[in-house]
Order: structure tokens, then sequence, then C-alpha cells
């Protein structure tokens, strides 16, 4: 239960940040999933991220919709604001938040059930819209607060715990976010959390709507044989494009690859993407290339992962809005509001 | 019998209603409006209104304009001026006209006497042939023909030409060209009604000093003027009839008073969301990081939000919600007026939830109550709601010029600092430190370790962690009901209207019924029956409104739907005795006259009266 607080004992030797923060201070309440549920490891890997990149807790806002992965939020940062909304309407209230002070880190949590069908429109108008975020499905294929149930990204086929198969056809949201203007998508797997932490690092520092499926295993509906989201499936399909090293500004590059290996993406804030290929043709900057390749490794069933696609240009919402640099919430009444003397003339010119 | 063909003619001076019948789409509009500003401009008040179709081009709409020297805003219905423009409608437009009344009409095609009625003066003229003579392009023709008629009635109501005339060269300022134009078909229409028409007829507008300072606005621009002085910076929203001016008017003050001066930015963000439900999210959304924000939306969109209401009363949220209400059930009639979304509102979402209204009558409280709601969403950490209609929010009226008090600030409400935190101020999200049911909340990023909450809908406890211990859900809900107590007594209070004798009854209503009832009241009086009048301002009630009902054995409730919804929530809310309240409704979608109002009011009266049961003879 989340009523109880984690111990706050800390060795001596604890690891800490360039902040002097701990990976404690990036964690939050007890988690309340089940035992080996793949969405604590993706809590796990953001702590991890966050502390990595020592961004100060409060500076990042999280929000998520309803369902097992949109209780996550709870269970790490626990000193940064959180806002658990309604089923699938993560996207709107992030948006709003994010129009109120674009100086914040905006993490949103959803999963299958939340982003795939209630929240679809929602999770598409986010990313066509810009909102500078990172959007994290942790995406299992069933409903599991409700027992069970095929979720929309469930494969056609795939077989739910007492057997009886998926006909519907599944929703990729990688697919949709490559589709819609994501400029940031990628894919991972909670049990390969050396594959999924420097994904969340590049997505946490990328400027634009980051878009990250995460396939975590449920491990009480659909961890079983004939699922297409088990522990073993996803591990014995995991078909990875690259794998990505994220390098802030100040470090220096230490590891050494052969040439031809290796593509390097600097993002607007300096922070560099750099991919060792796995397949040698694939040009994560190409976005139709993008759709392409994983349109023809799902038909053979396998699942693409890796950093898919990334656009270092990409723009954010406020600049379309052109919006001032200070945020929205933090303006005074003195440049909000016209006064009286506006109003004069105001109403001079309404008789 | 033979027809009286000598009618008496109407003979009124600043006392009428025109009623100019077009084709949607004809670039009537802003030639009425040019007239109705005319009158106006002569010290006569007018209160014109637009009844309009679902539609862009084709459809019939009329612009019916009272003329009142006495200053009644609200419609009188009738129409003693019919200015015909529209063959579609000429059946029923000459229907509507009372007996000895005007018809004006486009006489360019020769219409056989059976279309006319000999109770009415038949004022022809030639305007489309004029405006063909005149023009060749179809678009001058179209639009000019409008500006005639203007000029025509300028001439018919005796009215001041140089008054219309500069009010052109106002509208097209620095269009030099355009000027010449428009007063060139003006004087056509003007001089060829002299010429041909017995000018002026027997209606006349005279000038008068019935205006004053007041100024000519409605009420959707004043409600985005208000959110503009409330100090709100975001804005999301999904178009909607008949909300959409609000959101259109915010933006446009936001770029005249909100643009940086020194590089262009904007300090304001509108939002156009995919539907109702994002729209609604996006503001929780952006209050809950300390912005304040709004959306505009009428029945149908409050229907869609519903559940995100919910929310934003059960996290405690400050969101404001303008509603400009129109003909519900369902789609209903969206160009029709109605105040039929109290309920809808008043209790929107499941479970146990109560929401903050505020009902203005004018542009001017559209204003006021507009640019309030921000400091009362803040302040009480929940949804506000303003009811306004759209007969208030479409319709341009005569309200009381807008005015600021520069020494006004914000009033954030409970907002705790991180200079606060810092200090060691014990946080507890919904901890009642101060007995008002209100807590105190902190925006996000303001303090690196102290502070951050978890909002969610879900069951908490004082310190938003997750419970699911009801003796938890019990105290936030008993600190909710005593929040909404403190509500009632910082809500705009009731105004109140005594007769000029002590009387055991008495009337409610609120928002656009507002100038129908005082004429009404100044009706009965006539008819030497006394009510006293209370018009709700908010909702909850403040405890004037009950005390009010207390005080009459007999009170009317007087509003514009089918089933009595101030009525229900009096009931509800008030624990009053339903004999008491009786119904006066108003529901077609047109707004309510003062005439249904003291006709309703005057004959329940009169059947209270205890009178002897008579036979009827057979």
């Amino acid at each position: 239960m989340t009523y109880f607080a984690k111990p706050k004992l800390l060795r001596p030797d604890t690891p800490k940040n360039a902040l002097g923060y701990t990976r404690r201070d990036y964690e939050g309440a007890i988690s309340s999933l089940c035992a080996g549920c793949g969405h604590d490891s993706i809590s796990a890997a953001v702590v991890q991220a966050c502390f990595d990149l020592d961004i100060q807790p409060h500076r990042v806002a999280k929000l998520s919709g309803i369902g097992c992965s949109s209780k996550t939020p709870d269970y790490f940062l626990g000193n940064s604001h959180g806002f658990n909304t309604t089923h699938g309407r993560m996207p709107s209230v992030l948006t709003g938040a994010a129009l109120a002070n674009r100086d914040l880190i905006y993490l949103g949590v959803s999963g299958d059930g939340d982003s795939a069908s209630i929240g679809i429109g929602q999770f598409a108008h986010a990313m066509r819209r810009g909102v500078d975020m990172t959007y994290l499905v942790e995406n299992n294929g069933v409903y599991g607060l409700t027992k069970g149930q095929f979720s929309a990204t469930a494969d056609k086929g795939s077989k739910n715990k007492r057997g009886v198969v998926n006909t519907d056809s599944p929703i990729d949201l990688v697919a949709l976010a490559l589709q819609l203007g994501a400029t940031y998508v990628a894919r991972s797997f909670s049990g390969d959390k050396e594959q999924l932490i420097p994904l969340i690092k590049g997505a946490l520092r990328h400027r634009g709507p980051a878009f990250i499926d995460v396939i975590s295993p449920c491990v009480t509906f659909n961890n079983h044989a004939g699922s297409t989201k088990s522990y073993d499936y996803v591990r014995e399909h995991n078909d990875a494009v690259n794998r990505l090293d994220f390098i802030l500004p100040r470090d220096q590059i230490e590891a050494s690859y052969a040439p031809g290996e290796l593509r390097r993406v600097v993002q607007h804030d300096g922070s560099i993407l750099l991919l060792r290929k796995l397949k040698t043709d694939y040009d994560p900057t190409d976005r139709v290339g993008a759709m392409n390749h994983l349109q023809e490794r799902h038909a053979i069933g396998e699942i693409v992962t890796g950093l898919l696609f990334v656009d270092s240009t990409s723009e954010s919402m406020h600049r379309h809005l052109n919006t001032v640099e200070k945020p929205l919430n933090q303006l005074g009444d003195a440049y909000l509001c016209p006064g009286n003397h506006a109003l004069e003339a105001l109403n001079a010119s309404l008789r | 019998m033979k027809a009286d063909t000598s009618p008496k003619t109407l003979q009124r001076c600043n006392d009428f209603v025109i009623k100019f019948a077009n084709i949607n789409g004809s670039g009537s509009a802003s030639a009425n409006e040019l007239f109705a500003r005319a009158v106006m401009r002569m010290g006569v008040p007018i209160a014109p209104r637009n009844i309009f179709p679902s539609n862009i081009q084709g459809m019939p709409t009329w612009y019916e304009m009272r003329v009142s020297g006495a200053g009644w805003l609200g419609r009188r219905g009738g129409c003693d001026l019919m200015v015909a423009m529209n063959p579609q409608t000429w059946d029923r437009d000459i229907a509507e006209i009372a007996p000895g009344g005007y018809l004006l009409y486009d006489s360019t095609k020769n219409l056989p006497r059976s279309r006319f009625r000999s109770d009415v003066v038949v004022l022809g003229l030639p305007l489309t042939e004029m405006c063909n003579s005149e023009y060749t392009d179809p678009r001058q023709r179209l639009l000019f023909k409008n500006i005639m008629y203007v000029g025509a009635l300028t001439a018919l109501l005796n009215m001041e030409f140089a008054v219309v005339e500069k009010l052109i060269a106002e509208q097209y300022r620095g269009k030099d060209k355009l000027i010449g134009a428009n007063v060139n078909a003006l004087k056509l229409g003007y001089d060829a009604a002299q010429e041909v028409l017995p000018c002026p007829i027997g209606l006349q507008v005279e000038r008068a000093n019935g205006v004053g300072d007041k100024i000519f606005i409605n009420g959707n621009n004043a409600c985005g003027l208000g959110a503009v002085y409330g100090g709100a910076t975001v804005a999301a929203w999904y178009p909607i009839t008949p909300s959409t001016p609000v959101i259109e008017a915010f933006s446009s003050y936001c770029r005249k008073y909100r643009t940086d001066p020194d590089n262009g930015k904007a300090r304001y963000a509108v939002v156009q969301a995919e539907d109702e439900l994002a729209s609604i999210g996006m503001v929780i959304g952006a209050a809950w990081n300390g912005a304040r924000a709004f959306t505009a939306t009428s029945g149908p969109g409050i229907s869609l939000m519903q559940e995100f209401f919910g929310l934003a009363y059960f996290a405690e949220v400050p969101v404001v919600v303008f509603d400009v209400q129109r003909g519900g059930p369902s789609t209903g009639m969206p160009t029709r007026t109605q105040q039929s979304d109290l309920i809808a509102c008043a209790y929107a979402s499941h479970g146990d939830t109560k929401h903050v209204l505020l009902f203005p009558e004018d542009p001017y409280e559209c204003f006021t109550l507009g640019a309030q709601a921000f400091d009362l969403a803040e302040r009480l950490q929940t949804p506000v709601f303003v009811l306004l209609d759209l007969d208030i929010g479409m319709n341009d009226s005569l309200c009381q010029p807008f005015e600021w008090d520069d020494q006004r600030r914000y009033d954030r409400g409970k907002v705790m600092s991180a200079a606060e935190l810092e200090a060691g101020k014990n946080f507890g999200r919904y901890l009642d430190v101060d007995g008002d049911g209100i807590p105190w909340r902190t925006i996000p990023g303001t303090h690196p370790t102290k502070g951050a909450f978890f909002s969610r809908g879900t069951t908490r406890n004082a310190y938003a962690k997750y419970s699911e211990a009801g003796t938890d859900y019990v105290y936030n809900m008993e600190r909710l009901r005593r929040k909404f107590e403190t509500a009632k007594k910082i809500l705009p209070q009731p105004v109140v209207r005594c007769a000029a004798q002590p009387t055991r009854h008495g009337a409610i209503y609120y928002g656009s019924t507002s100038p129908a009832m005082a004429e009404a009241f100044a009706q009965l009086n006539e008819q030497g029956i006394q009510i006293d009048l209370l018009r709700v301002r908010a909702f909850p009630f403040a405890d004037a409104v009950i005390d009010f009902i207390a005080a009459h054995d007999v009170v009317f409730v007087v509003e514009q739907n089918e089933s009595g919804q101030l009525r229900m929530l009096l009931l509800t809310e008030g624990e009053v005795d339903p004999k008491k309240l009786l119904r006066v409704l108003h529901y077609d979608g047109t707004p309510i006259t003062a005439s249904f109002i003291s006709g309703r009011i005057a004959a329940a009266l009169d059947a209270h009266k205890v009178s002897p049961i008579r036979k009827v003879a057979s």
C-alpha cells in the first residue's frame, strides 16, 4: 500500500549525482503492482534516467491516465508534482500544464488501454500538436485492473489466459506516432533496462513530442504461451535496429566504435544521441523509412525496438504559439491586466 | 362585411419594433447594425436581436430591433415595421406586422395584390433595379442594396442623415473609397424614399437623451474581455455555437493588450482542442499548474465535459467555464436561447458533486463576473461556471460602461510559497487548516524537496496519499461541504428590488430574463399588482435567497427552460415548500418578454383569488 513510506535509511557510500541527490530522492511510494510487473522496471528506469541526468526532481511534472501503468507515477519521483487524471485523458491535461509553464519537464505515463483505446484521440492530437513531452506507454496488451481483457494493442491471433484468441487487428502506437508527427519515437522492452534507460534520457532531453512504447509484460494476465506480449515472446522476437548511448553535452565520448557502425545525432540542447547500428541500412532520421521498416518486420511477427526516429530540428507547441519565454503561470498582474485606461478607450469605441 | 380600406396607422415616436427579414450571408448584418447604431447615436435606446439559422448561406435570418425611448431592453415581440428582403419568408413576415403597421419592400418585381395586407402601409422601393442601374459588380449590387434600405429608413423614420453618414465614416476610417461608395448608396436610398414614399411615416425616431454613457456590446465579447482582465493566460476550446465568439474575442483582445511590446510574443495561449473533453482537460492541466485558464462552450460541450468536471471538483482545480446556453436537449435549437443547463452544471459529473454557478444579466456583468470568476475559482479551488445564454451572448446590448479598479490585485487564493515551505509550514494538500474547508495548494516546480503532492480523482487522505479508508473519504467530503458553505458567503449576492408597497408576493429570476422582468415589474405595478423581485446571481444560493422565499407567501420563479431548473435547485438546496414556488416558464427559444411575465403572474394571482363557482350558461 502506498500508505507506507519507504524507509529512509541510506548507506554512507550511496552514490550521489551532481546535485547531491541519491537515487532514493527520485523514488516514490512503494508500488502496489503485482510482483514481477514490467511496469516497476520502467519506474526504476525513470528513476535512473532522472538521477543520471541530474534533474531537479521538482522540475518534472508527471501525469497519467487510469490503469495499472497510470498508477506508476506515484511510485517514482516522489518530490515531483503528479496528476493521475481520468481514463485516456492524460495528454490533454499534460498539454494544459505545458501551456502554463514551459520550463518544466513533462512526463506522461499511460498504458495500452489508456492510449490505444479510450484515449487514442488525445494521444493522436498531443503528437500532432507538438507538445513538449515524454510520452511513455507501458504496453502489455491487456486490461490488468479489470482482470485480463484484450486491449487494442493485442496482436490478432494472440491468446488470452483462458485460451481465447483475439480476432481484432492491433493498433501500433509507434506507427501512429510516426505518422502523426512525433519527433522522437522509440520502442523498448521493460526487461531490457540497458536499452530503455538511454531511450528515456534522450526523450526527456528532447524538444517536442517524444514517444516511447515500452512492451511491459503483465505477469498476471498476459505472460503465457500464445501471448505476443509475454517475457519469452518479446525476448525471442526483439528486433532492435540500434542501441542508444545518451551523452550529456558536458560529458566526453569515451567509447570507441568501428567507423560506419555509429550514428551521431545532436539534439537542440547539445545532448548527443549516439546510435550503434544493429541494422546497417536503418536510418533513424528517415520517417518514411522507419514506417516501412516497422510494417515489414511486424508482418513477420518481429517487434522492432530501438530509437526508430528522431528529428533533431524539432519544434515545440510554445514555438508555434509564439508565447513569451517567461512561463505564463509566472506573469504578474501588471503583465496580464490592461487596466482602466484601456477600458476607457474601449468604451468610447462602443458608443 | 366591408373591409376597412383606410386602416388606422400606427403613430409612435421612439417606441416601436422594426424587423429586418434577410437571407443569411447576404451582407445584411452590418447594414442592420449600422441602422441600429444610428438610432442609438440619436440618443434613443435600442435592443436588437439576431434570429439566425444554423447555416452559412441561404437560410432566412431576421434582425429584430426594439426602439424604446423608455429604455426597455427586453424583447417586446410583434413587429411594427417589417423590412421584407427575403422572398422565402414573405408570407409569414407580412402576417407578422401589427395592424396599422408598415412594410418596406423591394418593389422591383411586381407582386399581386393578394400578397399584401390591406391593414398595413405598404412602402415599395425598386431597390434591386436601383442597384442594377448604379452598380455592375454583382457583389456590390448585393451589398449596397442593404445600405440603400438603411438610407430609405433614415428618411421614412425622420432620422438625421448626418448621423448615419458619420457612422459610415467611422466604420471605414482610412478607406475613403469605401466611405464614398457607402454614403452614395445611403443617399440613393434616402433620396428615393423622399421622392416616392410618404416620408416621414407614423413611426419616428426623435433625438433624445436616453442612452447616456452606455456602451453597446454583446455578452460573448464582454466575457472574452472579462477573461483578459481576470488574468486568464490559457484558453482551450472547441468550436460550438453560440460560444465560439467568447474565444475569438479573448484572442482578439489578447492580441491587442497582451502582446509583448518588445518582442511581439504572446502573454497568453489559445489552443483549439480536438473536442470538448480535451479542451476542459487542457484547462484543468493549466490551472493545476498555476495558470488562470478557461474554456467556453455550450450545452453539448457541458455534457461531454462531465467526467472532467468531477475530477476538477474532487482534485480541487480552479477552472472557469463560460457556458453560453442554447436550446437543448441534444443538439436542440443550436441558434436559439434557453437557460436550460443549470442542473447539468450545478451537479455536473457522477457522485456527490456541486459547482459554483454565476449568472450575468447583461454584457456588463459578463465582464465583471467573468473577471471575478477567476478570483473565485482560485479562492475556492473549484470549477466556476459563468452561465450566460445566446440572448446575452450573441446580441449587442446597451449596458453600463466597463470600469476597472487599478488598485485591484488578483486573489490567487491559498497557494503556499517556496519560502513558507522552507520555513517548515505544515503542508497537507487536503488539510482544512483554516476551518473554511479550503485547503492550501502548491504549484508544481515550487520547491525541490517539499510540497510536492500527487493529484488524483481517487480518494486520498489529507496529505494527498492514496487511501481507501472510509474515514479519509468522509473527512474529505465534509470539508468539501464546508467549502461550499464558505462559497455562499463570498459569491455575488442577490439583487433585491422591493415593490412600492409591502407585499406577500415575490418573483425570483436570473440572467437574460432581467430586462423583461424589469419591464414586467412596471407593467404589474400599473395594474396595481405589487411584487418584490430578487435576482439570483450565484449558486450555491446566498442565505438571502432562501430568506426572501420565507418572507413571501408566493414566489414566482421566472426562467427560460421547460422544467423549472432554478426552482428545482431552490427546492433541493433551500428545502422550500414546493407549493410556494410557482413556475413562470418560457422556453420556445425566443427571449422571454415582459408581457409574457406580467401576463402569467397577473393570471396566477387572479386565480389565487377565491371566486364563486359560476354556472356556465349553455
